[in-house]
């Protein structure tokens, strides 16, 4: 194994962790402050994909359907709040549960009304087509470079959003204590709608990124909506920290396993089937990884203050 | 002589169509409709409804429905389909594991079965049955030809599959055929859509050649992330690497790739154009090998259903055995283990007039049966 090797790897398991942050931050935004399990926010990541490859498909520009990704999965989101969940934070988490769980269903059949069954085809843009070269001789894909730096930039802007602004304070005033910040006259209503459309349109922001490089088809934000509840259960329900933390640890030990457990494997078996067993058991390890941590810190790395 | 002449007419026409069965035949077709894998059952309904819809036999009738890729939703529908719809061919399902849920049950019942697709190993052995029939392959045989294809000019390839029974038999038909050193053997996750950590690998691997096997969505990730990461590697596969449902969203990244097939757009035969025609004139889009061996099972049937009763088994079964149709892919028979007996050939994704489709190039095997039948005793 050649240090290239190795260093490629790293920054593919840091570009997966990047795209599952913007997944996971969203997700624990949303059940931070309002104490919702939305499940149907793979659906928002589908929107957000469709709506770029459609966009970007009429206009020819990969950014201007960026734009829209970021504008129909944050409409949605809104939409999807003010009619469904705003009915469902006084229920239990199985009531929601429920109706978010058919919400998927609805997204997932609704777009298959609207764009029918095959994939849609949404390209790189030319700006950041091909590969360069890194240190060590070997090449890296331009995009998955950009998409570590997009994600770098959103997570810096979380941060300056949630500890600089009004808007964040009013955040962590929510996840604190939803009671005494609805008495001291904040509209805690409208704070939710934006607080969901915000995390919905993270979701779209990776969607849409994530399209180019994979295949933009229904059902396709079911698998990695899964991911990222082992994100935020592993960083700790409600944490945007923990969630970046959390999503990094998922994205590099998933890469590193998918690469190394097979090579480690074939120094004692037969290379087809240590291939075979290595897979199998790379695809278990992130879940191996949240059970260690869960047993040790049972409350995930960074429990919000109260969860 | 004229009298005669139209009496021998009127006979010939009796002979085929006035001999029909007015027996009333229902078959029963479980495709996956929804999920990431639709596009593949969207393209067998289409076909076989096709083939169904030119007949114009108004005693067939057919239900189809959903497993949504799901092996406990297609034994559900099996059931039902068999118990309450009383059909009496079942057919449809894409994937091997599914069919392996659903088909071995469902000849124990009693029932025909001919699949349009997945081809498992396990079934064409000697675990073959009189009442299962394949109209598409057996899973070996495509990657069978691209091991073949790649003892040409190729010493060190490296080979990759989704973990699953399909995937296992990918590899190992290619293996049976190709002789030169393998530089990796790679198993992913079903339904896998980042490829980076493979590919990273395949870089490194020092490999002249690639083989992929990956249906779907998963194949469409796959070649998009290839081209971006400025591997320079040829990539080869089976036909349903590149195969018409996802060309289109694969998009320029796929030209020039190699892959094996029984069937392409170009072929030089009358049942082809007309196949081709009549495909694009009822969907307005061009069909995948799934349509095209979908239209074939149903062509099968169809011709079985005008010689025998669906009722009399050994009848129907012996009929079906002849396979008396007209393939888009030229030749067409049943070995032994009732799986087909067929030319298969090598493809090249080409970019024609703005569509994206494939080409023929050579034929890889002629006749080519599978290497389980002489396990099968039928």
């Amino acid at each position: 194994m050649t240090l290239a090797l190795a260093l490629e790897q790293l920054l593919n398991g840091l570009q997966l962790g990047v795209m599952l942050f913007l997944m996971a931050a969203g997700l624990t935004l949303i059940f931070g402050v309002m104490g919702l399990i939305n499940l149907a926010h793979g659906s928002l990541y589908m929107v957000g994909a469709f709506a770029c490859a459609t966009v970007a498909a009429w206009t020819g520009s990969f950014w201007i359907g960026l734009i829209a990704s970021l504008i129909a999965a944050a409409a949605a989101g809104a939409i999807v709040e003010l009619v469904v969940i705003r009915r469902l934070y006084d229920r239990d988490h199985l009531d929601q549960v429920l109706a978010t769980f058919a919400l998927i269903l609805m997204f997932s059949e609704g777009t298959r009304w609207l764009f029918g069954s095959f994939p849609l085809y949404l390209d790189i843009p030319p700006l950041l087509q091909g590969a360069v070269a890194l240190p060590g001789g070997t090449e890296y894909p331009v995009y998955r470079l950009a998409i570590i730096l997009a994600g770098a930039i959103v997570a810096f802007g979380l941060y300056l959003l949630i500890s600089r602004t009004r808007l964040g304070m009013r955040i962590r005033a929510g996840e604190s204590d939803r009671e005494m910040i609805g008495a001291l006259g904040v509209d805690i209503r409208t704070l939710y709608t934006v607080v969901f459309a915000l995390g919905a349109a993270l979701a779209g922001l990776a969607g849409a990124m994530v399209g180019a490089l994979q295949s933009v088809q229904v059902g396709m934000g079911e698998p990695v909506l899964i991911l990222a509840f082992v994100v935020i259960v592993i960083g700790g329900i409600g944490s945007i920290k923990g969630a970046l933390l959390g999503a990094l640890l998922v994205g590099v030990t998933d890469t590193m396993g998918r690469f190394l457990l097979p090579k480690i494997l074939a120094l004692f078996v037969a290379p087809a089937q240590a291939g075979m067993i290595g897979g199998a058991a790379a695809s278990m390890l992130i879940y191996i990884v949240m059970a260690v941590i869960l047993a040790v810190k049972p409350r995930g790395l960074f429990p919000a203050a109260h969860a | 002589m004229k009298k005669m002449l139209a009496a021998a007419t009127l006979a010939l026409s009796m002979s085929t169509t006035g001999m029909a069965f007015a027996e009333p035949l229902k078959i029963g077709m479980i495709t996956t409709l929804s999920g990431g894998g639709a596009g593949l059952g969207i393209d067998t309904r289409d076909g076989f409804m096709l083939a169904i819809k030119n007949a114009g036999n108004k005693d067939i009738t057919v239900v189809t429905e959903d497993d949504a890729q799901k092996p406990e939703l297609a034994v559900q529908i099996a059931d039902k389909m068999i118990q309450s719809d009383k059909v009496d061919v079942l057919t449809g399902i894409v994937w091997s594991n599914l069919l392996m849920a659903v088909a071995p049950s469902a000849v124990a019942q009693g029932k025909f079965y001919v699949s349009t697709n997945a081809a498992p190993a396990a079934l064409a052995g000697a675990n073959c049955n009189k009442l299962y029939f394949n109209a598409a392959y057996q899973n070996d045989n495509l990657h069978e030809a691209m091991g073949e294809y790649a003892n040409k000019g190729y010493k060190k390839m490296f080979i990759l599959a989704p973990n699953y029974p399909a995937g296992k038999d990918s590899l190992t038909g290619f293996k049976r055929y190709y002789k030169g050193q393998l530089a990796a053997e790679v198993y992913t996750q079903v339904g896998q859509t980042d490829y980076a950590a493979e590919i990273a690998q395949m870089r490194a691997s020092g490999a002249d050649g690639i083989f992929v096997f990956l249906p779907g969505g998963m194949g469409i990730a796959f070649m998009k992330q290839f081209a971006q990461s400025g591997v320079k590697i040829p990539v080869m596969g089976p036909g349903f690497s590149f195969s018409q449902d996802v060309l289109p969203a694969i998009g320029d990244a796929a030209v020039g790739a190699k892959a094996s097939g029984q069937w392409a757009p170009d072929f030089d035969n009358a049942a082809s154009k007309k196949f081709l025609a009549d495909f694009q004139k009822e969907y307005n889009r061009l069909p995948s090998i799934y349509a095209v061996q979908a239209y074939d099972a149903a062509q099968l049937i169809v011709a079985a259903a005008s010689k025998a009763s669906v009722k009399n088994a050994d009848a129907f079964g012996a009929e079906l055995r002849k396979a008396d149709i007209q393939s888009p892919r030229g030749k067409f028979k049943f070995n032994t283990n009732q799986h087909p007996i067929q030319d298969i050939y090598l493809t090249e994704v080409i970019k024609q007039n703005g569509v994206i489709t494939n080409k023929t190039v050579e034929k890889i095997f002629a006749d080519h049966g599978d290497a389980y039948a002489k396990d099968c005793k039928i």
